[in-house]
């Protein structure tokens, strides 16, 4: 029995040193820290930096919270920052109620830039922004009347109006598909330009529009692709974030199972040809592509030059390189491509005026 | 020795090693993931008490905790598995954000108001399983299940009715927030509002039910045994609605915290929130008592809340500080274990002598 007290013993006193010794660490890695963080300062010593809340969905879904990081991180970059506090750095929500907290956090290390990423952060940027009026503030998708926050739209239906086009010259069967995650403002105006630019090509086509309800639901994305293509659909048009990746295995499914099936999907947000690829084939016929990383560098070299357009909206569409079509790897031939430059000549100028709701405009 | 291993301070032991445990195998994750574990602690412990801002905060988050897993710990204490928590407390949360938005009324009329139509917003979303379970005997759980997704969708589709095709509500009136200046200055700007006295208020409320009251004493009979109960004549179905609606009243007001509290209003939401299945567990660690359950809560928040400043300031993914804070929560849970081994423990040294 005495042994096994002995045992009893030991391990309390073990357990004991550990904690004590977890406590010294603690105080000599705060040093560290400090020490670290002043080297820090002095090497990449800048009086400006830049950091991003993203929305649920993290820095890596292949959608707009990854291409703001980017955006963040190469401006970050081109100017010697190192990622951290005072550099450039993200925190990533993993629900509403971290909006909140995560940009206090950010306030609180001093960066003076801080972007938040989706409409869903109007609320808690509006009531950040007034009690911080030291700090800068960016609300992509959104906007939020603050005399320290620049809003960011983009002119979605412009791209959609282009991938539209793309569909209606490609289709063979005269149905195309749309896919949207919720059912909101932003993902409204991808529907709006991508039935505009279907009907502009051939009214005659069917369109076949859903929202599926959320960005990060690949199961609900694939089955209601399924559904579309059983139906005689031939290319679909998604912009429903994580809930597209359901999109895209559908398509592949059917390509591995016939690999003549003619079946298409045209990404959003960012280049997505490489989620599109079975074997030697691809899916992806193009993909619209939303360059939130260009919005967020030009607006944080003007923030950074002291000149943030407080309180104004910024739109950004294909003339100023903020929406474009991605390079389709010879999936569109070259006589489809130059009619889609066309229209995108004519967005660019004017002429031609993409509405940003459905049904408004015929 | 003997005095030393006493029952009382192994109740007191058992929690506190589990949590120790949890933190252990937590750092070995972080090692083995190449993180600095004391970093990523003393991120953990400055983030739950590090200054009056977070300290604000982590109340705020308690509040909610507190409502769900009483909630949960009502039905339990009846019988009934009620996994709709999460569906009441949409709802109870849509009542709020609308009744507080709707109407202007002075704050003395307003505020009890919203409060009120969440709650009974929530008890309706209850009395529907509870009917059914009552009367045709189908399973509460598949009921509040289902009930969860009809709350999710009905209330998005009531939100973008309501905005005229928006996708969230327009602010409570300040009538009917539970913000406060004065909290919100005294902890540095933080969202924390007085919604925690009304979770407290709960807590004594839920005590008051079910030990002074005779429908608590049923109540509890039910639960222990339905035959038995039957036998000494009292009605188990009524018992069962009533269980149900209490237990989905609380839920609902926890979506009130959030309503008139944190957000102010209400967004369409993609999913769940969670805080209702959190509430299971809340109600389980707190053993389905009410003073059980505002540790529960305190527990689940804090670790909940503190865990964001984890990447923040210690550069820690939020994915590995997710798996570290589900550790600890399962090392309290399976305390279990650990009280086994003390007694054991004990035995052998009375034994011994």
């Amino acid at each position: 029995m005495t042994k096994r007290k002995f045992g009893l013993a030991m391990s309390v006193v073990l357990a004991a040193g550990t904690m004590l010794a977890a406590c010294g660490s603690a105080d000599k890695d705060k040093n560290n820290a400090g020490d670290k963080s002043a080297t820090g300062n002095d090497v990449g010593k800048s009086e400006f930096s830049i950091a991003m809340v993203t929305d649920v969905g993290g820095i890596d879904d292949k959608s707009f919270n990854q291409s703001s990081w980017k955006g963040v991180k190469e401006f970050g970059e081109e100017q010697g920052w190192e990622k951290g506090t005072g550099g450039y750095d993200y925190l990533q929500s993993t629900g509403p109620a971290d909006y909140t907290t995560n940009l206090n956090n950010l306030v609180r290390r001093d960066f003076n830039l801080i972007y938040g990423v989706g409409f869903l952060m109007e609320d808690a940027i509006s009531d950040i922004a007034a009690q911080q009026k030291d700090t800068g503030f960016a609300i992509i998708d959104g906007v939020v009347d603050a005399p320290n926050v620049t809003s960011i739209l983009f002119k979605e239906q412009e791209g959609g109006f282009l991938a539209g086009v793309a569909a209606g010259l490609m289709t063979k069967s005269d149905k195309v598909g749309f896919i949207g995650g919720m059912d909101n403002p932003v993902i409204e105006r991808f529907e709006a330009g991508f039935v505009e630019g279907v009907k502009t090509i051939n009214p005659q086509i069917k369109v076949d529009s859903k929202y599926v309800g959320a960005f990060d639901k690949a199961e609900l994305g694939k089955a209601e692709a399924g559904r579309m293509y059983s139906s005689g659909v031939d290319i679909i048009f998604h912009a429903a974030g994580g809930t597209g990746n359901g999109v895209f295995s559908e398509a592949k499914e059917r390509k591995q199972a016939d690999k003549d099936a003619y079946v298409w999907v045209i990404g959003v947000d960012s280049d997505q040809y490489e989620e599109g690829k079975v074997g030697d084939a691809n899916v992806t016929l193009t993909s619209m592509l939303k360059r939130v990383d260009v919005a967020v560098k030009d607006i944080s070299a003007l923030a950074m030059a002291g000149k943030l357009p407080g309180g104004e909206t910024k739109v950004y569409g294909l003339a100023d390189e903020g929406i474009a079509l991605a390079d389709s790897r010879g999936a569109i031939p070259q006589d489809v491509l130059d009619q889609i430059d066309d229209f995108a000549q004519k967005i660019a100028t004017g002429e031609i005026e993409v509405p940003e709701f459905v049904g408004k405009k015929k | 020795m003997i005095n030393i291993m006493s029952n009382k301070m192994i109740n007191i032991l058992v929690p506190v090693i589990s949590i120790i445990l949890g933190l252990l195998v937590g750092a070995v994750v972080m090692l083995i993931s190449g993180y600095d574990p004391v970093a990523g602690y003393t991120a953990l412990w400055d983030g739950i008490f590090g200054d009056s801002y977070v300290i604000g905060e982590t109340i705020r988050q308690i509040s909610p905790y507190i409502l769900a897993g009483l909630a949960v710990a009502f039905a339990f204490r009846t019988g009934l598995f009620n996994i709709g928590v999460e569906g009441q407390l949409i709802v109870g949360w849509f009542a709020a954000a609308y009744v507080g938005m709707a109407f202007e009324l002075p704050k003395i009329i307003h505020l009890p108001l919203a409060l009120i139509a969440a709650a009974v917003a929530g008890a309706l979303w209850g009395l529907i399983p509870g009917i059914l379970k009552a009367k045709l005997h189908v399973h509460e759980v598949i009921v509040t299940i289902m009930m969860n997704y009809i709350a999710l969708h009905v209330v998005n589709a009531l939100i973008k009715t309501i905005s005229g095709g928006g996708f969230k509500l327009d602010r409570v009136q300040p009538t009917a927030s539970l913000r406060s200046d004065f909290l919100s200055n005294l902890t540095d700007f933080s969202t924390l509002h007085y919604g925690i006295f009304v979770a407290l208020a709960m807590v004594v409320v839920m005590w008051f039910i079910l030990e002074k009251t005779k429908s608590g004493f049923e109540l509890k009979s039910v639960g222990f045994n339905e035959n038995a109960s039957q036998y000494a004549g009292m009605s188990v179905n009524k018992n069962i609605v009533m269980a149900m609606v209490i237990s989905g009243a609380f839920a609902g007001l926890g979506g009130a915290m959030e309503a008139l509290g944190t957000f102010g209003t209400i967004s369409s939401m993609g999913g769940f929130t969670g805080i209702g299945f959190d509430g299971i567990a809340v109600a389980l660690l707190g053993a389905n008592t009410p003073l059980g359950v505002i540790f529960g809560a305190t527990l689940f928040g804090s670790l909940k809340y503190g865990a964001n400043n984890m990447p923040n300031a210690a550069g820690i993914p939020i994915e590995i500080v997710s798996i570290i804070i589900a550790l600890v929560i399962f090392f309290v849970a399976s305390g279990y274990i650990i009280r086994i081994g003390l007694v054991r423990l004990r035995k052998n040294k009375k034994e011994a002598k």
